[in-house]
């Protein structure tokens, strides 16, 4: 069936060994005329190199501040059907697991009162429903909460929907239950996701080890990221077995096929603190000098494998460009188990939201706080001791903030004393 | 009860969250939660995880778009529910999974999902190009410099090969966003795509009084670049153009400042980012090309440009060393001959911090 409007540019993007998203959004368009007029849009805007949605638009469901983004076409002259193409953020289940039962009633709700189109996943983590009319927010947000179990995500100075790696659902080198971790802030602070109390948005993330699957260093104010503090695991047998070829190395993510692993030049040379040394036979780790980087484990993992004291480092700060420049996360607390209830971390959480809220400006980011007012006084708000894991290098400025009540007489002189010592 | 528009408070429910992890997990990710051992990658796109009791689970990886459609997800259904016991789970990168416990379901599935034309490519594991994670675009965002989808869709289409196959040093993670914003934060990937502007931008001055609090537009220009002024009748601002870093900041407080232009915007790649703690610490991207013009529907700048990365990369980079720590080995001087990208001033940083960038020692190379 020929859609309504001519699409020869998009039409280019139909070629190509990958999916293609034009194909897709086609299938529905016969039976869509959203798609139908979105796909006209699209072609205008590879036509003019420029994009033709409207200045944000303030919609809602009632009693939150958030889930939901209005957008409207600024051509509804040309492409009536998308006038209000509406956003939805749906709050996935941790880790993205899902049933089909769960997807197939997800489609059903969206074709019948939406574009039939969505992002898996937003950036942030969420189930996102991309187009709908102001008149379907309502029964949507309602099917979605009494007939589904499901709720929307965080948008706008909110806390943003947290998100979290896969975790000990399926990976052998997670150090944290990372799903239970997600579902509890995102349960806990669910008065914070829906309604805006923020100077500007909140986002954690959780990664079971210091590979970081879910880029939470990068991309949280929060970065919740399993380690341990004790001895990596080894298996002396099975690293006898890498070097003598008969395992794959590195899980085969270099290729599938045995070959003897060059352990010198493979890992002992690649280790970023030389904590390691193999007399032929055994594998001898020094871990009071291991940074736990995970080079080891990640190529031999059957012979290698994280400590069992864990818990996780609490980074904060990380954070796109605007305003103030990208900044990656910084440590603030080394170590904390992070097992349920979880009271110590809320405690932190409430504490740093509370010096946030209180010195922050409008559309400052936390990250951008801790770099106005310096970590000591996020430290100071959150009752956390100074540590040298919290810094690359000591300050080398002589600037010093000293503090008057660390000096005899505080920041008192007597000048006439002074003058009968020194004549002016 | 159901839905009745004229009583939208009625049975009301609110604050529920998403339905519990577990409710999804598939019965053999339960039974097996926090026992896993180890894993291997069977062929591309193909894990296997062994749990401690000995039990195994199959995962089979295949790309998406971001942007799908019902049709999409009910074919993902099908599939999942004749071979996956109706479980199925999306990673962070846009990929599905789909896992099985009962290996002789496996060869069907990866048939199955071979046999669905493009559809559902099978790869992105180990030290393979997987799907690149990407925001809107001129789909559905409003403050976009370039398209997210079909850049995307040009660049996979380009770098298919290392999809499915893990020939590379390491992984390589590709992001795009398509503003300043970057609502997918891409500051550390190994390449990323960003959309920029180069126009400042312009005042309707009528408007700016109607539709933007001018003391917050102020305020949001982090250059102070933006200052008061009355044109006419109106209430206004004036923007210093000379101060201007494209940020789009007051654009978006601002709806009467529009700066998206079709000669203006285009694309800026960086590379050498980094999120995991592996060997070296995270680190973030740096420019590697300050301006391509956007060149819809396939990019072939943007894309020739980042096959010249990838080729340089491929060929250069020795085992385990992601881009960043291949470049970090070999040098800037000689990443920019070895790519045949050209430097420009662009490249030297002026803004804040620009000193930290600068070379500050008789060591480089000729």
């Amino acid at each position: 069936m020929a859609l309504k409007h001519k699409t020869p540019m998009l039409d280019e993007l139909e070629k190509g060994p990958w999916p293609s998203f034009v194909s897709d959004i086609k299938r529905v368009a016969a039976r869509k005329p959203m798609c139908e007029d979105l796909l006209g849009q699209l072609e205008l805007s590879y036509e003019q190199k420029e994009g033709h949605w409207k200045h944000g638009g303030i919609v809602g469901v009632f009693g939150y501040g958030g889930g939901v983004i209005g957008r409207y076409s600024d051509r509804p002259d040309l492409f009536p059907n998308v006038a209000h193409f509406h956003t939805m953020r749906v709050n996935q289940p941790a880790s993205k697991f899902y049933t089909t039962a769960m997807l197939r009633q997800l489609c059903d709700l969206w074709e019948k009162r939406g574009s039939g189109l969505l992002n898996l996943h937003g950036s942030t983590g969420d189930a996102v429903l991309l187009g709908t009319t102001t008149d379907q927010l309502e029964p949507i947000f309602y099917e979605l909460t009494h007939d589904m179990g499901m709720d929307l995500g965080g948008s706008g100075s909110n806390l943003r929907t947290p998100s979290g790696c896969v975790g000990r659902a399926r990976c052998e080198w997670s150090c944290l239950d990372t799903q239970d971790i997600i579902y509890d802030c995102t349960m806990k602070y669910q008065d914070e996701l829906h309604r805006p109390a923020f100077p500007y948005k909140y986002k954690f993330k959780c990664s079971g080890c210091p590979n970081d699957c879910v880029a939470a260093i990068a991309r949280s104010d929060c970065a919740i990221i399993g380690t341990w503090r004790d001895k990596i695991r080894i298996d002396q047998d099975a690293v006898r077995a890498y070097v003598g070829g008969e395992l794959v190395t590195n899980g085969g993510a270099h290729g599938t096929d045995k070959r003897v692993l060059d352990i010198q030049a493979e890992v002992i040379n690649l280790c970023p603190t030389k904590c390691m040394e193999f007399d032929g036979k055994n594998l001898k780790i020094w871990d009071e000098d291991c940074t736990r980087c995970m080079h080891c484990i990640n190529v031999m993992p059957r012979a290698l494998r994280p400590g069992t004291d864990v818990g996780a480092t609490i980074l904060c700060g990380a954070k796109a460009p605007i305003l103030e420049g990208a900044q990656l996360a910084s440590v603030v607390i080394p170590f904390i188990k992070m097992e349920p209830p979880y009271e110590e971390f809320h405690e932190f959480v409430e504490k740093l939201w509370d010096w946030w809220m209180e010195n922050g400006k409008n559309r400052e980011r936390s990250g951008e706080l801790i770099q106005r007012l310096g970590l000591n006084s996020l430290l100071q708000a959150c009752d956390l001791t100074p540590d040298p894991r919290m810094i690359k290098t000591p300050r080398y400025n002589p600037y010093i903030f000293y503090d008057p009540a660390d000096v005899p007489g505080g920041w008192e002189h007597d000048p006439v004393a002074f003058r009968k010592r020194h004549q002016a | 009860m159901p839905f009745d528009p004229n009583n939208i408070m009625q049975d009301r429910i609110t604050d529920i969250g998403p339905p519990k992890y577990d409710k999804s997990f598939p019965p053999f990710i339960k039974q097996n939660y926090g026992k896993w051992k180890y894993h291997e990658i069977l062929e591309p796109g193909v894990l296997v995880h062994v749990s401690e009791t000995g039990a195994e689970v199959f995962t089979v990886r295949v790309g998406t778009c971001r942007l799908v459609s019902v049709d999409l997800v009910r074919d993902v259904c099908d599939i999942a529910d004749k071979y996956c016991s109706g479980y199925v789970r999306w990673t962070t990168r846009n990929n599905i999974e789909f896992m099985l416990a009962d290996k002789a379901k496996l060869q069907p599935l990866i048939a199955d999902l071979r046999s669905r034309g493009n559809w559902f490519p099978i790869g992105g594991t180990g030290a393979s190009i997987t799907n690149i994670v990407h925001t809107q675009g001129w789909v559905h965002c409003h403050t976009p410099a370039i398209d997210a989808s079909g850049v995307v869709k040009a660049v996979m289409d380009e770098l298919f090969e290392y999809f499915g196959s893990m020939k590379l040093p390491a992984q390589v993670r590709i992001a795009l966003a398509c503003c300043l914003n970057m609502c997918g934060a891409v500051h550390c990937s190994d390449i990323a795509i960003l959309g920029v502007h180069r126009k400042p931008p312009f005042v309707e001055a009528d408007r700016v009084e109607k539709v933007c609090e001018i003391p917050l537009v102020i305020a949001a220009c982090p250059l102070a670049a933006i200052k008061p002024k009355k044109v006419g009748d109106h209430k206004a601002v004036e923007i210093n153009e000379k101060r201007c870093m494209f940020c789009g900041n007051c654009y978006t407080m601002c709806p009467a400042l529009p700066i998206a232009d079709q000669d203006g915007d285009g694309i800026a790649l960086w590379v050498g980012g980094k999120v995991s703690n592996s060997r070296t610490a995270p680190t973030f991207s740096k420019l590697a090309v300050p301006y391509i013009p956007n060149e819809p529907p396939r990019w072939p700048t943007t894309v020739n440009d980042i096959k010249k990365i990838v080729e340089a990369y491929a060929s250069g980079g020795r085992r385990y060393e992601r881009i960043s720590e291949w470049i970090e080995r070999i040098g800037w001087e000689r990443f920019f001959e070895r790519t045949g990208l050209e430097f420009r001033h662009e490249h030297i940083d002026d803004y804040r911090l620009a000193m930290t960038t600068w070379r500050t020692t008789t060591q480089f190379k000729f």
